[in-house]
């Protein structure tokens, strides 16, 4: 058995481009891609679940508390921006789309606990069974929502930090594989600025 | 000296920031092990009670398969009492892996507030409104009259009727873990081991030969180590990659030298791909169930 050089250079060549390949990053690109949109999907899933749920919620609350305009129809609007908006696979790659995105879900959130507020002030309201349903149900969601976006931001913040570590980021490059926007806490300027506190009995 | 101060301060402040972010992370009320069903941190629930309720959760276990857990702790704070609850599950993963069937019943006893969590597998047989109605109906009545071991009991209960409803896969604990050999690692010794016996083996037998015995060899050995399927796999892989090697080496022994190494490609792709959720068999949640407070 004659060996030539050359061709164990080349057997060599082959077997760190195969090795390499995987060592170089790009397949773990694929598979934490691939869990960044599985949980992607779980986002948009229980978004989907709470914007289902806004309807019923509506209309029975509508039936003690007709007064409440303004806050039904913030709802009613927060809803339909939400229902309004083309939610594709992209949005995940296209931090403006998914900023958005971001806003509009937040804008329903906070229009929805202004309506749970406002559902306090009405006992019989209440006491209405398929109200109390339907409250459990929205805070079971919304704590779908807490946990799927918690579950999200982790893998996002997996993918990110294998496409920008070096020497993956030379292979995410070549490919095109960017780093993935990923949720901020919503309501960071509410927060960051002090409450105002105020005592309601002077005019 | 002036110096000197500065960097003691610098070191004093590091040490302080060093201290701070410790306090900060032990600060995230602890999880205990998973070692029995029932887990009792407040010394609530005296030991017989304990044991009953273990002993019926247990056999509730055996005989449908889902795997109902009790945690009583003094508090969650500062976390939510749902924030602490998903952390509890993903740390315990109760309930079976592919089944998602478990559920944790969550007592924080001075928050006087409590959390029935419920598995991936079982959000439709126990909706969030069911599980809302058990911590009103059950929980909440007996808690408020001091009964804990009462209304944790009639949850269970509840919660076991629920499950029974609801067509799941048998119990079986026998293929708990049937690891495979996953990933990279197996990849890359594959390739080395068959490099190495596929040039001894084709040296001494001949090239067709020799590399069906490389992939006799090494579709045994993945046979004995992953089962049969992959074996196969593995050894006709092996058997078209020792065929190609002794070309690559310019070790060829007459036969023609073309259209052998076709395959050998797609086979690659292929052998790595039964790795990842391999290990700690355990039930998924996301969230599902009710909290509640008395």
């Amino acid at each position: 058995m004659q060996f030539s050089w050359k061709k164990i250079l080349l057997a060599t060549m082959l077997l760190s481009a195969i090795l390499g390949l995987s060592g170089c990053g790009y397949n773990q690109f694929q598979s934490l891609d691939e869990d960044a949109k599985a949980s992607w999907s779980e986002v948009l899933n229980q978004y989907q679940r709470r914007a289902d749920l806004v309807p019923n919620l509506v209309a029975t609350v509508k039936g003690y508390a007709e007064h409440e305009e303004k806050v039904l129809t913030e709802v009613a609007d927060a809803r339909s921006k939400v229902g309004s908006m083309q939610v594709t696979k992209e949005v995940l790659n296209d931090p403006e789309a998914f900023a958005k995105f971001q806003a509009a879900q937040g804008q329903l959130t906070s229009a929805l606990s202004r309506l749970m507020a406002v559902a306090e002030n009405y006992p019989n309201l209440k006491a209405d069974q398929g109200f109390r349903d339907l409250q459990a149900q929205l805070e079971g969601t919304e704590n779908r929502v807490t946990v799927a976006r918690n579950r999200f931001i982790e893998s996002v913040k997996n993918y990110n930090v294998s496409v920008r570590s070096f020497p993956n980021n030379l292979t995410a490059m070549m490919f095109g594989y960017k780093a993935k926007p990923s949720f901020t806490v919503e309501n960071e300027k509410q927060i960051s600025t002090a409450p105002k506190v105020e005592f309601g009995d002077k005019k | 000296m002036f110096l000197n101060l500065k960097t003691g301060f610098a070191v004093l402040f590091l040490m302080l920031m060093l201290l701070a972010s410790s306090f900060v992370q032990a600060e995230l009320a602890a999880i205990p092990p998973l070692q029995a069903l029932v887990t009792d941190l407040t010394g609530t629930l005296n030991p017989s009670e304990i044991a009953q309720l273990d002993a019926k959760l247990k056999a509730f276990e055996t005989e449908k398969g889902s795997q109902i857990a009790v945690l009583i702790v003094p508090t969650t704070q500062p976390e939510d009492i749902a924030q602490y609850s998903i952390r509890v599950v993903d740390q315990w993963k109760i309930g079976r892996a592919k089944q998602d069937d478990g559920v944790l019943i969550l007592v924080a006893k001075d928050d006087r507030k409590m959390r029935i969590e419920v598995g991936r597998g079982l959000e439709g047989a126990i909706p969030d409104l069911y599980a809302k109605r058990i911590v009103d109906d059950e929980l909440k009545p007996r808690f408020k009259q001091g009964d804990f071991y009462g209304g944790i009991n009639a949850a269970t209960d509840k919660v076991t009727r629920l499950i029974n409803g609801e067509q799941l896969a048998p119990p079986d604990r026998a293929n708990a873990d049937g690891n495979s050999i996953g990933g990279q690692n197996s990849l890359a010794m594959f390739v080395i081991t068959t490099l190495f016996l596929s040039l001894f083996l084709t040296s001494i037998l001949g090239r067709f030969f020799g590399a069906a015995a490389t992939g006799g060899v090494s579709g045994f050995i993945a046979t004995a180590a992953a089962g049969a399927g992959l074996g196969l796999f593995w050894g006709i892989g092996a058997f078209v990659f020792a065929l190609i090697i002794p070309w690559l080496f310019g070790g060829g022994r007459g036969i023609g030298r073309g259209g052998y190494y076709g395959g050998g490609g797609s086979s690659w792709g292929g052998s790595s791909g039964g790795s990842s959720w391999g290990g700690g068999g355990g039930g998924d949640f996301g969230g599902g169930g009710a909290s509640g407070d008395w």
